[in-house]
């Protein structure tokens, strides 16, 4: 209780003490894009909920909305962490300043109502904080597990799966599911893999592949693979990878031609024809 | 010899990073794309085979500059359960884990020099190089 008086009573030199140490660390730790202002200001706010903090005993509302500031800011949890360790030993020294005895009792109760202000505090803005970063990174893994194995029905018959980046185990497993799913509903006759967006094939990718593949020829559909880089070609053929038994095209251009024909279709231009036909008007005019 | 970096691999995604890792390498050290390709897909063999296998273990690399040649040496050690029979693993289509078994038979021949070395219980090391041409 003695301490916190003392402490609360003395705030505005402990307060400057601080202010002038944290703004030491700016050069060395932070970014130098932070402006002057926005720092001393968010500096300001800190300290005060820092203080805020002890005079309460814990003012959760303020320490919430604070470490929520720090992370729409951008800032590191460094921050976080400095600031408070350099209010543990300017508000330690301080009092040790102040009093006129400094015994080893002394020393034991100062340091465990220090360690009373700060701990919560710490734990309550490491906690918002990573909370909020794991919050992110679900948010995240679920956006990219919604552009994992995307299908496009292209036309009546013919679907097309661009894949692009790595694939994984959990990967593998999606895109065997959607491209099933999806050529049922989509009553799909070809379904075109593209793996122009895949940086390496190794054996458990095209193992995966293989499979899919297979899987689309038994619900009686094929499956063509396109997108297959020179360099990728070369791989494949390097592992011993066994891809005959089923039709791969260099080029998604290729591949959907192949799908038309499959569907029995082919693609016409109409201003050959045109011209042909003012051509043809021509030379009947010539003669 | 430089000194070598080191990828830990402990969960899937860090075949990706030894990965990523091996072809920085290449590409700084001035191999094609089609080898930059062959050295990323035997990283990640071995890289996955070490997750696969031994669960975790470390993929290393070494950038051999002498007088005569230049390459890059890659080394995936683990201490895992090891394998008792070379010959058979060297083969190509022999899988314990369902797969198309062309993984080290594989790297073999994506990879210049190739040299496996394992004890059952103890461990297994692989050391593979490609020179640049």
């Amino acid at each position: 209780m003695e301490f916190k008086r003392l402490l609360i009573e003395n705030s505005d030199s402990i307060v400057q003490k601080w202010m002038e140490e944290i703004e030491s660390l700016k050069d060395s730790n932070y970014t130098a894009t932070i402006s002057d202002e926005l720092y001393e200001s968010t500096n300001r706010e800190f300290v005060n909920v820092i203080f805020t903090s002890i005079r309460n005993e814990g003012s959760t509302k303020a320490v919430e909305d604070f470490s929520e500031k720090i992370i729409n800011l951008g800032w590191p949890l460094s921050y976080i962490t400095d600031g408070l360790q350099i209010f543990r030993r300017v508000s330690t020294e301080y009092l040790i300043t102040q009093s006129e005895v400094v015994d080893s009792n002394f020393f034991t109760e100062l340091s465990s109502s220090v360690n009373e202000w700060v701990e919560p505090l710490i734990r309550e803005l490491v906690n918002e904080y990573s909370g909020s970063w794991e919050h992110i990174v679900s948010l995240q893994r679920v956006a990219l597990q919604e552009l994992s194995a995307p299908l496009i029905p292209v036309m009546e018959g013919i679907t097309i799966m661009p894949l692009i980046g790595t694939i994984d185990t959990e990967r593998a497993k999606l895109i065997m599911e959607n491209l099933l799913e999806g050529a049922i509903k989509h009553n799909s006759e070809v379904v075109l893999i593209d793996i122009t967006g895949v940086p390496v094939v190794d054996t458990m990718v095209a193992h995966h592949i293989i499979q899919a593949a297979e899987a689309v020829r038994l619900i009686g559909s094929t499956c063509i693979l396109v997108g297959i880089r020179p360099e990728i070609a070369q791989t494949i053929v390097n592992l011993g990878i066994d891809l005959s038994n089923f039709p791969t095209k260099s080029s998604l251009k290729k591949g959907f031609s192949t799908a038309l024909a499959i569907t029995g279709r082919h693609v016409t231009d109409l201003n050959v024809k045109e011209n042909n036909i003012e051509k043809m008007m021509d030379s009947l005019r010539g003669e | 010899m430089e000194p070598q970096s080191c990828v830990n691999i402990h969960k899937e995604w860090d075949i990706v990073g030894a990965r990523q890792l091996g072809r920085e390498m290449a590409k700084n050290l001035g191999f094609g794309t089609v080898d930059q390709a062959r050295i990323a897909t035997a990283v990640s063999e071995l890289a996955r085979n070490i997750y696969l296998y031994a669960e975790q273990g470390q993929v290393c690399f070494e950038i051999i500059d002498s007088i005569e040649r230049r390459g890059l040496c890659m080394m995936a050690i683990d201490s895992g359960p090891g394998i008792a029979d070379i010959g058979q693993v060297m083969q190509d289509g022999f899988t314990t884990s369902g797969g198309l078994g062309a993984g080290l038979p594989g790297v073999k021949r994506l990879m210049d020099e190739f040299d496996i070395r394992s004890e059952v219980g103890e461990g297994t090391k692989i050391i593979a190089t490609k020179w640049i041409r």
